[in-house]
């Protein structure tokens, strides 16, 4: 069990690809060489996805927009582990691992452009919308994990969160429920160092995050986020073991996030390009690439980004082809059955 | 059978989940306790700890994990203890019950009912004796609905669980164990989203719910000149059809609520009857409702509570004017 070899009170993380692309095989999971190609095309279909919704906000055609740069393994990996049954739950940073889940990146753009339709997924894909009130989301993962129980299901429920939402009392209710029904749950906590400006050091005086665990009663890893192998492995140990009935687990996945906060923010204010510079050494698609490349998986790459590319472009364009909401869009969905009051409130044309 | 209005909960709550394996209850002390009113009482030994759930203290995860359930199929009763404790969840209802449905437009939605025990008159501890149905029925996507008699109470909680909405269900701690009356023992249905009229009348209209509807019934038994009472049920979506069509018969209105009285339910209730009903009124809607004040404790709350008096004198004003 990779949470017995590895102790976060211990500040023991575990790490199986290091930054220069070398891997410990020892602690390698089985991945074949498609998986392995998949995942990085994810990741990097995000990292170029990314980049674009940044670009389409400068321009005006997009919202206010949370970058994901850097944080592309710690989305995809635990994302990996799910099947197509299981539950994902995610805040707001979480593109890489909703595209592995199987939400087109067209959707997400009309998320972020401003259109619930962005929040509507391909029937049968078992993922919760966005969840902007931070925090919010880990108790409700609990209680799909809970329905799932019930209902005799295998399925498993992964929930992202942030550092800062471990601050949050829902983050505490939900661990502690979670603990006390030893349902199917497994957390990650993506601590990439900052609730916007505010360091992981201001969250809590525990050593780790993962630790907090232990106070629940169910085990807890650090893991370096920046390794998509590290990432995969902790989640598909504590996914199976959630599937055998054995309990929720807790991941830190300790990565940066290499860009702003949101597309209002700017990080010069709190943060120095040294320690930026630091860590885009670390930068989790250059690890992987790196290691793919030594295999002799990885050939062609230039032919990979413009490939994507195209795709991010399509989607794009897709994106901003939808029409805006119409008047019944926006009312006929507050209740299942529209009361009289609110038909004759659409009726006059809401001004 | 002769019932209480805890006794006709606790069989609407046993009924459907007997019907439907889906209903699953949760809350604090819900299960081996039976809740602190019994309302839950004995729902445990029959349907099993895995559906009736004895959570931790943390009304925000109820409120969280309730909605976790209902999206992934179940049809969860979650229990607050007091309504002064519900502050807690209103994160997870207004941000994310309430508006499930439309922002994944219709893909995900979020059937519920939070109970709790609401209301003042029993000279109960601090926080014991809120009426803030006006704060949740300011939130487009969620239902309101208090009960104002045993029957009543059977009916409306069980569309409320069948209900495809959040419904925050108040149950009026007042009148838990104020009357009896005869509750059938299967099946029976009150719609939301429907007043009733309690008695008809031709002079006066008095709008009310929960443990107002016993007092207003009392304060004109004896009234020169016949009064209809409405009562509401519903909250929101509130059936102002309803209102309007009476105080355009009657043309005088009263609005009484224990909530206090500014941004109260009575309120809107006097807006949509000036929207709808204006050239038929013949006296200004009087509102007859708590005072703009925290309410008092035990000693004090006779100055705050609505009374028959109160009442009397509202009523009396309207059909002077
Ligand atoms: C309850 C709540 N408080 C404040 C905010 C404003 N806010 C949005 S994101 C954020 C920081 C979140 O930090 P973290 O949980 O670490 O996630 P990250 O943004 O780093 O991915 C804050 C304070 C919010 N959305 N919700």
């Amino acid at each position: 069990m990779l949470t017995d070899e590895f102790d976060p009170q211990k500040g023991e993380m575990l790490r199986i690809v290091d930054e220069e692309g070398e891997a410990d095989m020892g602690l390698m999971p089985r991945m074949s060489k498609d998986l392995l190609l998949k995942a990085y095309r994810t990741m990097l279909l995000t990292r170029l996805a990314d980049d674009k919704a940044v670009k389409l906000q400068r321009q005006g055609r997009l919202g206010a927009y949370p970058p994901s740069k850097g944080q592309e393994a710690s989305q995809v990996g635990p994302a990996m582990a799910l099947k197509e049954e299981d539950w994902l739950v995610w805040a707001f940073r979480e593109m890489g691992a909703l595209l592995w889940k199987g939400v087109p990146l067209e959707t997400q753009y009309l998320y972020w452009m401003g259109n619930e339709l962005g929040n509507v997924y391909p029937e049968g894909t078992r993922v919760t919308p966005s969840v902007v009130p931070v925090g919010s989301q880990v108790p409700q993962a609990v209680g799909i994990a809970y329905a799932g129980l019930i209902r005799k299901e295998k399925s498993v429920v992964l929930a992202y969160f942030g550092d800062g939402a471990t601050s949050e009392g829902d983050f505490h209710e939900g661990l502690n429920f979670a603990g006390v029904f030893r349902t199917p749950n497994v957390f990650v906590c993506q601590n990439n160092q900052f609730a916007i400006s505010t360091r992981r050091s201001r969250q809590t005086a525990s050593a780790t995050i993962a630790q907090k665990a232990i106070a629940y009663g169910f085990p807890g890893i650090l893991v370096d986020g920046n390794d998509i192998m590290a990432m995969y492995a902790a989640t598909k140990e504590a996914a199976e073991r959630a599937r055998k009935g054995k309990g929720p687990t807790l991941i830190e996945s300790f990565t940066y996030r290499m860009s702003d906060h949101t597309t209002s923010d700017d990080w010069r204010k709190y943060r120095s390009k040294e320690e930026v510079a630091e860590w885009e050494r670390k930068d989790p698609l250059k690890r992987f690439s790196a290691y793919l490349v030594s295999k002799g998986f990885l050939k062609d790459e230039a032919s990979l980004i413009e490939e994507l590319g195209e795709l991010v472009e399509k989607a794009a364009v897709q994106a901003e082809a939808t029409p805006a909401p119409g008047l019944a869009d926006v009312f006929e969905h507050t209740y299942a059955e529209m009361p009289p009051y609110l038909r004759e409130q659409m009726g006059g044309g809401w001004k | 059978m002769m019932m209480n209005m805890v006794q006709a909960i606790n069989a609407a709550l046993s009924g459907e989940m007997e019907r439907d394996p889906s209903v699953v209850l949760l809350g604090e002390d819900v299960g081996v306790d039976g809740g602190v009113f019994r309302v839950t009482d004995g729902l445990i030994d029959r349907f099993g700890e895995d559906r009736v759930i004895d959570t931790p203290l943390a009304e925000a995860g109820i409120a969280g994990v309730a909605i976790g359930m209902a999206l992934n199929g179940l049809r969860p009763v979650a229990e607050i203890q007091f309504m002064g404790f519900s502050y807690l969840v209103l994160n997870q209802m207004i941000n994310h019950a309430a508006r499930m449905r439309n922002r994944t437009r219709g893909k995900l939605t979020v059937p519920m009912v939070l109970r709790m025990p609401y209301g003042a008159g029993i000279k109960a501890l601090e926080h014991h004796s809120e009426s803030t149905e006006a704060l949740y029925a300011q939130i487009p996507g969620l239902k309101v609905v208090v009960p104002s008699t045993p029957l009543e109470a059977k009916g409306l909680l069980i569309s409320s669980i069948r209900d495809p909405d959040p419904v925050v269900f108040l149950e009026p701690t007042r009148s838990y164990r104020m009357l009896k009356e005869e509750v059938p023992e299967g099946e029976h249905l009150v719609p939301l989203g429907k007043a009733r009229t309690v008695q008809e009348g031709d002079d006066v209209t008095i709008v009310g719910w929960g443990a107002m509807i016993p007092l207003i019934q009392r304060a004109v038994a004896d009234l020169k000149g016949s009064a209809e009472i409405i009562d509401l049920r519903t909250i929101s979506p509130m059936d102002s059809h309803a209102v309007v069509e009476s105080v355009k018969r009657t043309g005088r209105a009263v609005v009484v609520h224990e909530a206090p009285r500014s941004f109260g339910p009575g309120a809107e209730i006097a807006a949509r009857i000036y929207e709808g009903a204006i050239l038929k009124l013949e006296a200004p809607v009087e509102r007859v409702t708590a005072p703009d004040i925290t309410v008092p404790l035990p000693k004090g709350e006779d100055r705050y509570y609505v009374n028959e008096k109160k009442i009397k004198e509202g009523v009396e004003r309207a059909l002077r004017f």
